[in-house]
């Protein structure tokens, strides 16, 4: 049995899909960066950028309600800017009594906070729309194309293949385990044995996974090199962008960049 | 008195919806060591991992040493786990632990023995393996062959009734290979074992049966089986 749940990519046929992989990348990209430069409390800004994420998830045949729900996993990582409901002055909205201390949320600061918690939710949509349509091989040309340097693409390539191929060791390891937890049917054992035995034996297993990981990347070090790998990743040129993507692409940049400067007149 | 293992019209599905197993019946009695044979992508494995919980039942019934193990409950389940000594086929994967000892010690320290208990096993199991002098090595360093001998080891020391081994001499040398069915000979467990060794299967198992595409397709002596050469080659496997 293999790992696939770890891959986002889902077929289908929507024109997001067909839409070529280095002007999607592109698109999104800009749309995280307008999204994130946008001041805080630029509700119109937002509720357009919104309606953009949302058309291209209908778009995408999706499923907006999958890619909503996916995009959540942003909202804990947005609690880290918690802090900014007290840290940022302005008029008194309420006060929370901690311990000794007394934190003063303010109107500012609880704005700010609601506004990066939309903010990288929104992001996150775009991010979940690109990576569920488009297929990862793909994804790495698109960051070829745009010159991120190829090492780096090189790294985010392997480690997208055998990321698989580990979780795949895991689960076996994990079964091995499971297949050997047994008990007799003699009364007054208490099966399981400590919590500290455990621990030592997930933690075996941790750094046996780690050892052999280890050990597999020199294999495969060795199955490049005796191919010729000199530490430069080389690929075919890529194909020219075709005109339509170019339109669409140019077309996204615009209306980003139009985005872009409406937040800034509002923050201002 | 009960079947060791007797599994009846049995299937299953990976959840990626492909049928692995279709209606497997097999009844394997106290004692009795058999081979089981088919190409890869068989159902050898799945059917494996069925007789001793890792799969769950889902249609059929598979009883293992008098546990059903469709519906059956935890501490039943774990009974069935310390019964059926199961030995996959990478042996790393079976050694997740720091020193050869504390492989072979899981199983029965799992099963809250005591010390004493858990180190008499150890030795024993090592003893039956003839790798008595490894006790403390670490396992990452061991060949292949030893690795396959210490992987046995650390389900014997569980005491099981029946032995369930995956592909046992696949990728040993003649003489690991040699040494490893010595030792499968040595061992009084009932055993079912699944392999593309066809040599091996005639010189250690009575019967053998055969599975290709999720079903059960020779059932039988291993002599006449292994005689019949458009049964073999039906079903992807060669004449020793």
């Amino acid at each position: 049995m293999h790992i696939h749940f770890l891959d986002p990519y889902e077929p289908g046929n929507s024109p997001i899909h067909a839409l070529d992989a280095r002007v999607k990348f592109v698109l999104t990209v800009t749309f995280i960066l307008t999204t994130s430069l946008a001041p805080a409390g630029a509700w119109p800004v937002y509720i357009l950028l919104f309606a953009i994420s949302i058309s291209v998830i209908v778009l995408s045949n999706l499923g907006v309600g999958t890619v909503l729900k996916r995009a959540a996993v942003a909202i804990p990582f947005a609690l880290a800017a918690l802090p900014v409901l007290f840290t940022v002055k302005g008029e008194s909205l309420f006060m929370a009594q901690l311990g000794f201390v007394t934190l003063t949320a303010s109107v500012e600061g609880t704005e700010r906070f609601f506004s990066i918690l939309l903010k990288s939710y929104i992001s996150l949509q775009m991010a979940i729309t690109l990576a569920s349509s488009t297929p990862f091989p793909q994804l790495l040309m698109a960051m070829r194309a745009v010159k991120i340097p190829r090492l780096l693409v090189a790294i985010f390539g392997l480690m997208w293949r055998y990321l698989f191929v580990l979780a795949d060791e895991a689960t076996r390891l994990l079964r091995a385990r499971a297949a050997r937890s047994g008990a007799v049917p003699q009364a007054g054992l208490k099966t399981g044995g400590s919590i500290v035995w455990r621990g030592k034996v997930a933690g075996g297993m941790a750094g046996n996974l780690f050892l052999r990981a280890l050990d597999r990347s020199d294999r495969i070090y060795a199955a490049m090199a005796a191919r010729g790998y000199d530490g430069e990743v080389r690929g075919f040129a890529l194909p020219r962008v075709p005109v339509m993507h170019q339109v669409v692409l140019i077309a996204g940049l615009i209306v980003l960049a139009a985005l872009f400067g409406l937040s800034r007149l509002l923050g201002a | 008195m009960h079947h060791s293992i007797h599994v009846d019209d049995l299937s299953f599905k990976y959840p990626d919806g492909y049928p692995a197993l279709k209606g497997v019946s097999i009844t394997i009695a106290p004692g009795e060591k058999v081979a089981l044979l088919g190409r890869n992508g068989a159902g050898k494995s799945t059917l494996i991992l069925h007789l001793n919980g890792i799969f769950p039942v889902q249609q059929g019934c598979a009883r293992v040493c008098g546990i059903d193990l469709k519906g059956c409950n935890k501490q039943e389940l774990a009974q069935v786990r310390a019964a059926v000594g199961l030995v996959f086929q990478q042996p790393d994967d079976q050694l997740f632990s720091p020193t050869v000892f504390d492989d072979v010690a899981f199983g029965p320290i799992y099963q809250g023995l005591p010390e004493q208990v858990v180190r008499e096993r150890v030795t024993q199991a090592l003893a039956d393996v003839h790798m008595g002098e490894f006790s403390s090595r670490i396992s990452h360093h061991l060949s292949v062959g030893q690795k396959k001998r210490i992987a046995i080891a650390t389900v014997l020391s569980m005491q099981p009734e029946v032995l369930v081994l995956d592909e046992p001499t696949a990728g040993l040398d003649p003489r690991g290979r040699r040494e490893l069915i010595n030792l499968l000979r040595e061992l009084p467990q009932t055993m079912l074992v699944s392999t593309h060794d066809l040599r091996m299967a005639q010189e250690l198992f009575p019967r053998s049966i055969i599975m290709d595409n999720g079903c059960v397709v020779a059932d039988g002596a291993t002599q006449a089986l292994l005689a019949d050469d458009v049964l073999l080659q039906a079903h992807g496997l060669e004449h020793p």
